[in-house]
């Protein structure tokens, strides 16, 4: 009797025991299964748009025949757009979080706006989109150039950059600053001289990041209505423009009719994804290098 | 008479000097008084950006419902913008919306969960540091990349295993939209089951538990609130994604449950309305303000749910 009830928990012991490892395994599959798709995404770019890619794509202008088409103009469009956001995110978003971390009383104003804040980070861009049509393209008349475009991508990336600047503000070690005030420092001294330096290697990395997130953003400017059309290369940011990203969206409309602008929107996604490498890198770099310290 | 004058000289000399003082201390202090008033104007951009957000999408909106009945929308199940008797039902888009929503998180929330599971129960660190920089990839490449990646590669796949798929349908846009999820889910339940105390999973193990079983019975229910939250944020994410279903989706406005066929979600009409430069002032121009107030709708309401969620439901260890 005990025998039959020993071999019969061995029995379920074992069950268990495998059910265990076949489940590990299924879990294993499934993280490798994101990474499966993502090398298939890659491979595919490249069998795709390698063969494209050459010194006369890069620098040419645009065409109506795939095999003369360039992409120098969406380039210098990134280029101006990155020109607006970069400045306007990191004067609002880095101003923001000083009042938010340093100034605001902890209170119902100082709540409301963060709550505002994580709600603005949950708005789909296209909604941006439309706020950049209405209030800049028509309302301010700026139409679809480089301005409009600019800060429209500004204030979708901002609650990205306010809320990585408050994370390295807080990260800035008490003492520091006391030992600021200490010496007489005022409230902004110590703000400018002390707080702000060291916590600059995290604001840069989070307005990096969000920086790459904004370069390959498409919605909001299809909203404000980037012409598809040839139009000559931007000098400016009250030019006219086109970037990478809307590109690579009329190209790939277009393949269903030719094949061979599947092959200049995969050629374009690579230098899209290069540049993307490359703002991720100096993001990690500048973190590494500066983490240590402190 | 000459050191007498000296003095005095002297004497002035020290006042202006504490004047000076006084002066350029009273400009330091205006100056720090007017930093955190320059500041909160700053801060109030945000602000002025939900206002600005909520206040055109609405105040076209009300333009729109003068001209349209708002049972008409909400209740329409056809769409024509462009017919010469113009019908603006917005059931097609919800349809269209909710249908790709619920094909990616059928993709994303068990995939993301079992990586969760993975990363935060059964891997190394070693590989948990390898792993998870490699899923932000896969977030971080951008919605239109992923767009051609549906409409160039997964969409012909498909359509060799599943025959009458159309060259344009909502059931690739919608998986590929699953894989762009699965890291969001991953990252935030992979959190939520991390912050589980490891007493509690050593309490269950020294019971005779198996892993899976500590991970059932244990990490699962004491993690779901942040589970639950990363899902509904992650249906959010899908609702608002605009590039992927508006390349392999196509623009039909049919009022179908057929995943086989062209579906268009708010987000794609959005961009046909505006691509099409719709002159300002038309019924199709107010139209798309009424049904992006309808998706503002939507994704703000699941960010409270899941932020609600979160705060109400979590378990404090």
């Amino acid at each position: 009797m005990e025998k039959v009830l020993e071999r019969k928990m061995s029995r379920r012991m074992n069950m268990r025991l495998l059910v265990n490892s076949v489940a590990k395994y299924i879990f294993l599959l499934a993280t490798l299964f994101g990474l499966v798709v993502l090398s298939v995404l890659i491979y595919r770019v490249f069998s795709e748009g390698f063969g494209w890619l050459n010194f006369d794509f890069i620098t040419g202008k645009l065409s109506t025949q795939p095999e003369r088409a360039g992409i120098m103009g969406a380039i210098l469009g990134t280029f101006w757009l990155m020109l607006v956001v970069a400045p306007v995110t990191m004067f609002l978003g880095v101003g923001t979080a000083i009042y938010l971390e340093l100034y605001a009383k902890k209170g119902r104003l100082q709540g409301f706006i963060q709550t505002n804040i994580s709600n603005l980070a949950g708005v789909p861009s296209i909604v941006y989109g439309i706020l950049g049509l209405t209030v800049f393209a028509r309302a301010m008349n700026f139409g679809n150039i480089v301005l409009a475009g600019g800060l429209t991508m500004s204030l979708l990336i901002l609650p990205i950059v306010i809320v990585a600047s408050q994370e390295a503000i807080r990260a800035v070690p008490n003492p520091l600053s006391e030992a600021s005030y200490g010496m007489g420092a005022t409230k902004w001294q110590t703000i400018k001289e002390i707080i702000l330096p060291v916590a600059l290697p995290g604001i840069l990395t989070g307005a990096i990041l969000s920086l790459s997130r904004a370069i390959g953003e498409t919605a909001p400017l299809v909203v404000i209505g980037i012409p598809a059309l040839l139009i000559p290369f931007p000098g400016g940011i009250l030019d006219k423009f086109t970037v990478l990203p809307m590109q690579i969206y009329y190209w790939t409309l277009d393949s269903s009719l030719t094949a061979e602008y599947a092959n200049l929107a995969a050629a374009t996604i690579i230098v899209l994804l290069v540049a993307l490498l490359l703002l991720n890198t100096t993001a990690i770099i500048i973190r590494n290098k500066f983490q240590q310290k402190h | 008479m000459p050191i007498k004058n000296e003095i005095a000289r002297k004497e002035i000399g020290i006042r202006e000097l504490i004047e000076q003082k006084q002066r350029s201390r009273n400009f330091k202090e205006m100056f720090e008084r007017a930093i955190p008033i320059f500041l909160f104007l700053i801060a109030s951009i945000s602000i002025l950006t939900t206002a600005g957000i909520i206040y055109t999408l609405l105040s076209e909106t009300i333009e729109f419902f003068k001209r349209v009945p708002m049972a008409e929308f909400f209740t329409g199940t056809v769409l024509k913008p462009l017919s010469q008797t113009p019908q603006f039902g917005v059931l097609p888009l919800i349809v269209g919306t909710v249908t790709s929503s619920l094909i990616a998180m059928a993709v994303a929330a068990p995939i993301g969960l079992m990586s969760a599971i993975y990363l935060s129960e059964y891997a190394s660190d070693k590989v948990r540091k390898t792993v998870k920089p490699l899923l932000e990839i896969l977030a971080g490449i951008p919605t239109i990349v992923y767009g051609f990646f549906a409409f160039t590669f997964v969409t012909p796949l498909l359509r060799e295993i599943i025959p009458g798929l159309a060259a344009t349908n909502i059931l690739s846009p919608g998986i590929v939209m699953g894989v762009m999820i699965i890291p969001m889910i991953a990252s935030l339940s992979e959190d939520a089951m991390s912050s589980v105390p490891n007493s509690m999973r050593d309490g269950a193990l020294a019971l005779g538990s198996t892993k899976l079983e500590v991970t059932k019975k244990i990490v699962i229910p004491a993690a779901l609130s942040g589970i639950i939250a990363s899902f509904v944020l992650g249906i959010s994410r899908a609702i608002g994604e605009t590039m992927i279903v508006t390349i392999a989706s196509g623009s039909t406005k049919n009022f179908t449950f057929d995943i086989t066929q062209s579906m268009q979600t708010m987000t794609a009409y959005i961009v046909e309305v505006t691509g099409g430069d719709a002159p300002a002032g038309s019924t199709i121009y107010y139209s798309l303000y009424a049904v992006a107030m309808t998706l503002f709708a939507f994704t703000l309401l699941m960010n409270l749910l899941a932020r609600s969620i979160s705060r109400k439901y979590r378990e404090e260890y």
